[in-house]
């Protein structure tokens, strides 16, 4: 059993845990996920992995709910425990030095966005830091992101907070005011990861996505999660999750992302489920 | 019993089975096994040839003749003790052990009548153990020496068992949530109950065996780390073949094609037949295909079918004859309705606007020479293109070694394929201190072959342990 020692509730459907998996702190690096399942009766679902503390051996998650098991993990309490958690699974980010790179997080997409900012800031990158939600409600870990960014731009669909618009309209400024990114790196809901591709895809900017297919064991042995990425057929849980966007076929995976939408919506049903947050602009799953 | 005064009895006694009505509606097991007096009656058919033929089918020999003659007698508990002093998961194997290629196929009275049904006899045995409580092993005293084996599957489950009763320390290490591998996440529970093998794992914790589940070995340590950080004095790898193989052909990223692990493990593993009181998720639409002609297809029909399939379909590129399942399942799979479509191949998988799945384009095949391999091999006769309906498509053409341990591990030589290879007398790998055996050497093969190589396995590294 995998004991939550601190959750915090960021927004009434985004909460914080920090639990108890010295196995997976021991190793984990950014870029990476894990995959969980809270009972015997549960599914297995992946999380990025967005802090890890090598001494406690806790591995810091945050998750937006939106569907039936994201909001019953909502519902566990510190002290409480969750029955599966293995990881550090997926390749780790690369990590080198580009120079000028974009870091950009949309909606829960900030917090896997977090340590890998960190971790090229470390690597010596001077980082612009842009985080988006649909509302200001639903922003988080902005003193976090200031703390590893050199820059950073803040916006919401809804202008109750930063600058009214999306992450691609702040990208784009930022581009056409100091140049090129050596690298830009984007991690969030699907629809925005391939708008920032096909904005990045003009200036010819290398941009790295965190693709989250529908998944199961997350070790490479059931091809669920398959996608193509430059006309080859990929399995995000060991050969990603990061993949070049440019070669991403994305509408194959928001096709491929709502497969089980019917029984998902059974499921939230049974489990009495009031206004979990789903975002209408997605057709995935969000980040 | 002496053997000239014995009657033969040309038929094995037939074993009980759930009506194929019923039990195409649920997920319990088909066969139901003989009772005691049916298996005693069965037993008392061996001739207890003094050459024992049947036991060389037995990739581990198990003494066939001897516990035979204990059923015969009514010695349960004598003829279980000597099955399991070969064979550490006798209710496993005597389910799903290809039985007419192994013991039965050299059994004496298959000659000329039918020979005896070995594997039935031995599940009769191993169940009536688990059903009265499973009598205590004897280990050896503890050596000090610690073991790490990687994965769960039958050939890490037999190399744990034995080396634990040598006196080693041993730790599994298994990627997923429960132990077990295929036996777990694979073959369907109307095959082989889930609590059956947990009865069969809870025999190795009795044993002072440790497992950790949810360690992914190259993930959480590697090889190299198991050995210079925590202490192992030796690994066995037994990874299994678990990375699904697909045909490569255009749609078949589309919605509602699976591969066989996915439709098994989300079915078997995972639960999905009892959506939604289990979370998981299973879509089955009306029209199966299921591509493959082996011990996986068939599994993946059957499970269609029991998921609400109204028509599931196996389409294989050769016949009848040389689908590589077992008899008894394909026997199975058509009393229950699956249907078989043979010498067909798909070229293209077809799909809808929503890019869900519509159907198959297939050419038909016919066959040719034989191969190296000695099967005739398939040749597509050229024009023959149709198209067959399908709203739900199962790729089950076989499966390769998993890459992540012979990725992260330093100096595991393996063949083209990505299999380990090892020396087929030790199992020792290119690396020393690590051995490994079953599917992740031989590539996808049987149960009881992997539980040999875990049984060799555990053998030389005894003796690496003991010279060190
Ligand atoms: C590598 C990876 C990392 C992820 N990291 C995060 C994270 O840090 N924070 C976060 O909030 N979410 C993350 N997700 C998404 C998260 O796994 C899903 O939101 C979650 O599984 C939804 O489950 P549910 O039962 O609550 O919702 P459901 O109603 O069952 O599903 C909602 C949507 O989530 C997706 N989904 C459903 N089941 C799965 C599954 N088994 N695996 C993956 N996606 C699924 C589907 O697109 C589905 O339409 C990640 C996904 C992947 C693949
Ligand atoms: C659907 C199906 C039906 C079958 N039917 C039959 C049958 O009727 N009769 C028969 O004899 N054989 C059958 N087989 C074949 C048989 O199950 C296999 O040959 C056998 O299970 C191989 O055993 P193994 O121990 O080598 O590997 P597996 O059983 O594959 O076990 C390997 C284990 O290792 C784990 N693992 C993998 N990578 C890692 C890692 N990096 N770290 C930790 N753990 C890891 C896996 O999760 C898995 O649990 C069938 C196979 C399938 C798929
Ligand atoms: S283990 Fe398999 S091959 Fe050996 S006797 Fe039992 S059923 Fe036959
Ligand atoms: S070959 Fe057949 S008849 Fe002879 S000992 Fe073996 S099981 Fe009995
Ligand atoms: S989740 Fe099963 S192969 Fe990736
Ligand atoms: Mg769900």
């Amino acid at each position: 059993m995998y004991r939550i020692v601190k959750k915090e509730v960021l927004a009434p459907s985004l909460k914080l845990f920090v639990i108890d998996a010295p196995l997976v702190a021991r190793k984990a690096r950014a870029g990476q996920f894990v995959i969980l399942r809270i009972r015997e009766e549960g599914e297995r679902i992946p999380l990025t992995i967005a802090d890890f503390d090598r001494e406690k051996g806790t591995i810091t998650c945050v998750f937006q709910e939106v569907g039936k098991t994201t909001r019953e993990l909502g519902l566990l309490e510190e002290g409480e425990s969750i029955k599966d958690f293995a990881g550090p699974l997926g390749v780790p980010s690369h990590i080198e030095k580009y120079g000028r790179v974009a870091c950009i997080g949309g909606g829960v997409g900030v917090a896997p966005v977090f340590p890998i900012a960190r971790a090229l800031k470390e690597a010596g990158n001077e980082i612009t830091g842009i985080i988006g939600a649909r509302t200001g409600e639903l922003l988080f870990w902005e003193d976090r992101m200031r703390q590893v960014c050199d820059e950073l731009l803040v916006a919401t669909d809804d202008g109750s907070y930063g600058r009214k618009g999306f992450v691609t309209d702040l990208l784009k400024e930022a581009i056409e005011e100091k140049g090129n990114f050596a690298l830009c790196l984007a991690i969030g809901p699907l629809p925005m990861m391939r708008a920032v591709c096909d904005l990045t895809r003009n200036y010819s900017i290398k941009t790295v996505v965190s693709l989250n297919p529908v998944m199961v064991d997350g070790t490479g042995m059931c091809g669920c999660c398959r996608v193509t990425v430059g006309g080859e057929t990929r399995f995000v849980c060991v050969d990603g999750p990061e993949f070049d966007g440019h070669q991403v076929d994305f509408a194959e995976m928001a096709r491929r992302s709502v497969i089980y939408r019917p029984q998902e919506l059974l499921a939230l049903e049974r489990h009495g489920g009031r206004g979990a947050h789903r975002c209408s602009c997605s057709s995935g799953g969000e980040m | 019993m002496a053997r000239e005064k014995k009657t033969v009895i040309p038929h094995r006694h037939p074993m009980p089975v759930q009506d194929p009505g019923l039990r195409t509606r649920n997920f319990n097991e088909v066969a139901l096994g003989y009772g005691e007096e049916a298996a005693v009656a069965e037993a008392a058919r061996c001739l207890q040839c003094k050459n024992e033929p049947c036991r060389q089918g037995c990739p581990v020999e198990v003494d066939i003749p001897a516990f035979i003659r204990l059923v015969a007698g009514r010695d349960f508990a004598g003829a279980i003790k000597k099955i399991k002093e070969k064979n550490a998961l006798p209710a496993v194997c005597g389910r799903v052990c290809p039985q007419e290629n192994q013991c039965e196929k050299y059994c004496t009275m298959g000659k000329k009548y039918e020979p005896v049904a070995i594997g039935r006899l031995e599940r009769f045995c191993a169940d009536w153990e688990l059903a009265g409580g499973v009598l205590p092993q004897k280990t050896a005293p503890p050596t000090g020496k610690k073991v790490a084996v990687v994965g769960s599957g039958p050939a890490g489950l037999t190399c744990a068992a034995d080396l634990a009763k040598l006196g080693h320390r041993v730790t599994v290490f298994e990627a997923l949530h429960v132990a077990g591998g295929v036996l777990m996440y694979g073959i369907p529970e109307f095959r082989l109950p889930k609590a059956v093998v947990q009865a069969e794992i809870n025999n190795l914790k009795n044993l002072g065996v440790e497992i950790q589940v949810n360690a992914v070995v190259g993930k959480f340590a590697t090889v190299d780390e198991l050995l210079e950080e925590w202490g192992f004095d030796a690994v066995f790898i037994g990874t299994g073949a678990g990375l699904p193989h697909f045909m490569k052909i255009p749609g078949e990223n589309a919605c509602g094609v699976y591969s066989a692990n996915e439709f098994l493990t989300r079915t078997n593993l995972m639960k999905a037949y009892l959506f939604p009181e289990y979370d998981t998720p299973v879509r089955v639409g009306r029209k199966v295909a299921v591509l493959g002609g082996g011990n996986v297809a068939m599994d993946a029909a059957r499970t269609a079918l029991r998921l609400g399939a109204e028509e599931s379909w196996i389409v294989y590129r050769r016949s009848r004859k040389e689908m590589p399942a077992r008899l008894e399942e394909v026997e199975h799979a058509e009393e229950e309705g699956v249907k078989f479509m043979f010498l067909t191949s798909p070229t293209r998988i077809l799909y809808n606007e929503d890019y869900w799945v519509t159907g198959l384009e297939c050419l038909r095949y016919e066959l040719g020479e034989p191969d190296s391999s000695g099967r005739r091999s398939p040749v597509a006769i050229a024009g023959s293109e149709f198209i067959m309906e399908a709203d739900t498509v199962v790729v089950a053409i076989g499966q390769g070694p998993n890459p992540l341990v012979p990725r992260t591990t330093r100096g595991l030589e393996c063949n083209k394929k990505g299999n380990i290879m090892v020396d087929p007398q030790t199992a020792a790998t290119s690396k020393p201190g690590v051995f490994a055996g079953g599917d992740v050497v031989t590539g996808a093969a049987t149960v009881i072959l992997a539980m040999g190589a875990g049984r060799i396995a555990a053998k030389s590294i005894h003796a690496y342990l003991e010279n060190r």
